[in-house]
Order: structure tokens, then sequence, then C-alpha cells
């Protein structure tokens, strides 16, 4: 196997974990801008898309159907959330929001585990996305499902983009996130555009984890916790708050873990985790903003 | 005069406590004493930081981490280290330190540790911060994972003798009151919630915000190290995953249900968590009415626990005791008193 090859095949496999970081990292992003509020029950809306999912396959439903009934448990899952736990507190300090978070994380995730016990369980992935890809002569090997996540990653990226330049929720969506007080008094409704942006950010997060734990092959009640903490790093190197910079982040972060592993000697490869979060630590010293947005002005 | 003799009275009585438990209760409650009193020292630790200077961190179970694992590698016994630990360097592997050096020392380094870690991330506020030391958290655990010549890794780290009894850890605790208390209600407590409570103008009048913040921070970890090693003497054998994000959850929940500005709070707020989760653990095992059987519901506990966070988060941040003391006036030293006694004209 040459060089080529092989930096060919980490390439495939940095795009593959780049697009779901960045599917994480864009639902975390889209709530920080509005409500300036860092999820940490997102990675548990994940779980929540994830399992729905796995048991609407295990009665029978077809793959794709299952997906999106996945997206739509996972959207009213942080509908729900917003309602009852952040819309009481949304004027609190940001100890007490970031607190009720943490909470709801550990409400899910222990409800999880009640309902479905601690110990993963198989995703019953459809045959034909297991299919593997080999090209020349299997240097370089991918499935089905790498495909998919990558295509829906796209589709629902430009979705995104579509929704939050094009139409009137998504434009007042954008006002909100720059200016809270300021969109108040044009006269856009508060309320109704942090619902929307928990939807649209919790159906993301339903996308993100039912891809993950396809590609993983398992679900349990605390998968969403890894990428929750990776989508984090990745929002914040992008610049926590923006899109596009968590859409950066995200393969970035993605790029920087393969290779970590691919190129770097075995002994600092276990390290892997230790860098990133050492890279999170660097990016909050010395580039609060991130990368795409470094003149902003970041409380500190 | 009525201070001392109530504060004599309240030592010996803890005294007596700690002493007299083994003989006068069963196992089970000596265990949930000792595991109150231990909690207390993580949770007072914890409230310095993420209480009364507001750096809220959620690193702050690392720092307890590295004092449990520091303190059992010192305190192996020599035989014991060459056949767990192989590969530790030769100047650790000659030794075997008694349990209150050992504890010393585990809370120097993570003293030392919170000087290092902090003095960049110290400069952090709000979410920034928190984000920050839960990534210090989870780079402690990576290190304790892939540092097996130290560690033993991912596997059980055992053999660490058991010598945390109630005695020791109601002396801790004691010591760590005190000195919170001396800190907390002093010149350097006042710049703390001065910083906390609006840095601008705490920097504004000369408050040297990096410093307080720093010395804030490196006490609490001393006293997470400390905590660190009774915990690791108590448990005798625990693993990285001991110290992670279940435990952090556990000691946020104590100190915000007690109240973050108020070391009563504190210790009011553990007190409540652990018999709260001990009488729900013996309902979640399951127990008959009658002729009529409540099924065992696994993480039906921390489901409620997290209902009662929620709820105190929006009907009383401030938490149980806010930023009021309960202790006879024993935490009182106002101006007003001393004006009393005479001591300030």
């Amino acid at each position: 196997m040459s060089s080529f090859e092989y930096i060919l095949q980490q390439v495939i496999n940095a795009v593959s974990l780049g697009s779901l970081y960045a599917l994480v990292a864009v639902g975390l992003s889209i709530v920080f801008g509005v409500l300036k509020l860092t999820n940490f029950a997102h990675g548990d809306v994940m779980m929540v898309g994830a399992f729905t999912t796995v048991l609407l396959i295990g009665i029978g439903m077809p793959f794709i159907p299952a997906l999106m009934c996945g997206i739509i448990g996972a959207a009213m899952a942080g509908f729900l959330i917003e309602r009852i736990a952040y819309r009481p507190i949304r004027n609190a300090p940001d100890v007490t929001r970031l607190l009720t978070s943490l909470a709801v994380t550990y409400i899910l995730e222990n409800f999880g585990i009640l309902v479905f016990s601690s110990s993963p369980r198989n995703f019953p992935l459809p045959a034909t996305l297991n299919d593997s890809w080999q090209l020349l002569d299997g240097a370089i090997t991918f499935t089905n499902i790498n495909i998919l996540t990558l295509v829906l990653t796209f589709v629902s990226l430009i979705g995104l983009g579509w929704f939050i330049t094009k139409t009137t929720l998504g434009i007042g969506m954008r006002a909100a996130s720059e200016d809270m007080a300021a969109a108040q008094l044009v006269g856009l409704d508060i309320n109704r555009l942090i619902v929307v942006a928990f939807v649209v950010a919790s159906a993301f997060a339903g996308l993100a984890g039912v891809l993950w734990a396809a590609q993983a092959g398992v679900v349990q009640p605390q998968m969403g916790f890894t990428p929750l903490l990776k989508a984090f790093v990745a929002a914040i190197i992008g610049g926590f708050g923006s899109i596009a910079g968590a859409l950066v982040g995200g393969f970035m972060l993605g790029a920087l873990e393969i290779f970590i592993v691919a190129f770097l000697p075995d002994e600092i490869t276990p390290y892997r985790d230790a860098i990133v979060f050492s890279l999170l630590i660097a990016f909050l010293l010395f580039r609060p903003g991130g990368l795409l947005q470094p003149n902003r002005e970041v409380k500190l | 005069m009525v201070r001392l003799l109530l504060v004599t009275l309240l030592l010996v009585l803890v005294a007596g406590v700690a002493f007299g438990a083994p003989y006068l209760m069963s196992d089970y409650f000596v265990r949930v004493l000792l595991i109150i009193a231990l909690n207390s020292i993580f949770v007072l630790s914890l409230s310095l930081s993420n209480g009364f200077t507001g750096v809220f961190s959620l690193g702050h179970v690392g720092f307890i981490g590295a004092g449990a694992y520091v303190s059992g590698i010192l305190s192996l016994t020599v035989a014991q280290k060459a056949s767990l630990l192989p590969n530790l360097p030769v100047f650790m592997n000659w030794f075997s330190m008694p349990f209150l050096p050992a504890t010393l020392t585990a809370g120097a380094f993570t003293a030392l540790l919170a000087v290092i870690v902090g003095y960049p991330l110290m400069r952090l506020s709000g979410y920034f911060v928190s984000v920050a030391t839960m990534g210090f958290l989870i780079i402690v655990n990576v290190v304790l994972i892939n540092a097996s010549n130290f560690t033993r890794g991912a596997r059980t780290f055992t053999g660490v003798p058991l010598d945390t009894s109630l005695p020791w850890v109601f002396g801790w605790l004691v010591v760590t009151l005190f000195v919170l208390w001396r800190l907390v209600y002093s010149p350097f407590g006042r710049r703390m919630k001065a910083v906390r409570d609006d840095t601008v103008a705490a920097s504004a009048i000369g408050i040297d915000m990096l410093n307080t913040r720093l010395s804030a921070f490196a006490i609490g970890a001393f006293f997470a190290g400390v905590g660190g090693s009774l915990y690791a003497h108590y448990l005798g054998s625990f693993s990285p995953v001991t110290f992670y994000f279940a435990m952090t959850m556990n000691l946020i929940a104590m100190l915000v249900l007690g109240g973050m500005g108020s070391l009563s709070g504190a210790i009011i707020g553990v007190i409540c968590v652990t018999l709260l989760s001990e009488v729900l653990r013996s309902v979640e095992r399951g127990f008959t009415i009658g002729d009529f059987i409540v099924p065992a519901l696994f993480g039906a506990s921390q489901v409620a626990l997290g209902f009662i966070f929620i709820l105190i988060m929006i009907f009383r941040p401030k938490g149980i005791m806010g930023e009021s003391e309960f202790g006879f006036g024993l935490f009182r030293r106002s101006a007003n008193s001393k004006i009393k006694q005479g001591e300030v004209k």
C-alpha cells in the first residue's frame, strides 16, 4: 500500500468523522448563538434520537423513515427541554443556566439507564448500508453508511443555510443571536425564535445521534457524552455561536484527530484527547472568538 | 468568651462522635457519617473557587483524583510497588509513606498543579472558565488512564491501606472548615467576593483579580488533594473513572443545593443530598408494601435528584442557605462584633 493511498484513506476517515462533529457542533452553536447557553443536554438529545430510531427499526420500520422519526423525536425532546427547564431560568446568571443544563443531562442520561439499562445494544443497521466499497484493490475502503452520513450532512447543512438566510424565521434567529434586545425592540417574537432555535438544533442533534450510533454500531444511554465534548471543542475552535464556525471547527477537529492517530508515533496516540482538550484551552485563552471571529468582543 | 466555650463544646462533641460512633452505631451509619464528612471536605474545597470567587470550575474532581493517586502511590508498601507498579521510576519505589505525610504530599502536589493550571485559566470568566476547567478534568482522566507506569492505567489501582477512619476524616474536616472560615471571613475573603460580584469594579479599586482567583483555586485544590487522599485510603481500590463526571455532578449538586456562598450551606447541602440519595437508593432496590411489590428501578434516584436540582435552580437559585451562615454566631466576624468587644474603636 503506497503512502498516497494511505493518506487518501485517512482523508476519507477525517471527512467522515468531521461531518459528524460538524453536525453536533452546529446544533450547539445555534443554541449558544441565541441563548448564550452552553447546552450540555445536547448530547442526550442525540441519545433520544438514536433510541427512537432503534426502537422503530425494532418494530419493523425501514431505516430512512425511522431516521426521520428519530429526528422528530429529538426535536420534540428539545422543545420540551426548553419549555420545562430552560425557559424559567432564561434571564438567570450564566452559571445557573450552565448548571440547569447539567441537571437536564443528568436526568436524561439516568432516565435512559432506567428505561433501557446502561448496557449497549446493537444498532440494527440494514445490511445494504454496511456494504463496503473497495477502491484501488482494497487500499481504500468505506461503507455505504459513510456515504450516507456525508450526503445527509451536506443536505441538512445546505438546508440550514437556506433556512437562516432566506426565511423570515431564520433571519430573525440570526438577529436574535446578534443582539437579543435589539431584536425584541424591532418587534421580533423572541419566545418563538428561541423555540425555533431549540427545535432546529435538536433536530440536528437527532440526525447526528442516529448517524453516530449507526457508525458505532451500538446505542447506549451515555452515548451522547463523547460527541458532545468533542463538539464543544469544535464549536469553540470555529467560534462559539457561529454556524459557519461550527462547520469549520467540526471538520478541522475530525482531521486533527484522525491525523494524530494516523501519523504520530504510537506513544503519543493514546493522549489524543489530552491534545484535543489542550487545544480547546489554548483557544479559550488566546483566541476566545475562534478562528472565524478573531475580532469579536468576548466578555472575560 | 461565650464563643470560645461554644467552640470547645462543639469540638468535644465532634471528637466524641468521631471516636464514639463505631461503638454506638451500626457499620452502615458509621459509613454514612464518614461519607458525609468526606463529601463535606470536597464540597467545602469546591466552594472556595466556585462559590466565593465566582470561578465556576468543573475540574475540581481532577484535583481529587490526582490527590488520590499521588497518595495511593506513596502509601503502597515497597513489595506492593514491585508487584503492582513494576515500572515505577527508581526514586519512588524504595519507600512507603505513612498516611499523614502522604496526605499532605498529595495536597501540596494538587495545590502546585492548581497554580500551574490556574495561572493561565484564571484569566477566563463565565462559561469559558467552566469549559476550560472541564477540559482540565478530561486531560487528567486521559493522563491517569495512559500513564500506566504510575497508575496501572484503566485497570483498578488497588492495595492502598485502609487507613481512613472517622477521627481522621472529622479531624481534616475541622481543619478544612477552620481554614476556610478564617479565609472567607477575612479581608482576603472580601476580595474574593468582590472579584465574584463585579470583576471590573474590583480591579478598579486595586484588587489583583488573577492573584485572588489563583489563591482561592490553589487553596481549594489543596483540600481537594487532601480529600482525595482520604478517599483513596477509604476505598482501597479505585480507577480513573471514579474521578470523573459522575462525581463532579454529585459535588456540584451538593454545593448548589446548600448555597454557593456559605460554608455551613455547603455542609447542609452534603447532608441533604447524601441522606436523600441513601433513602432513594434503598427505595430504588425495590420493596414491598403488603402484597404490592415495587420493582427495582435503577437510575431512579439520580432522576429524582436531577429534578430536585432543576427545581432549586428555578425557585431558589441561591440554594438553601444562600449567602448566610448557620452556626450559632460562630461564623460572625463582622466589624460589629469587634466594636462590641472593644477591638475596633
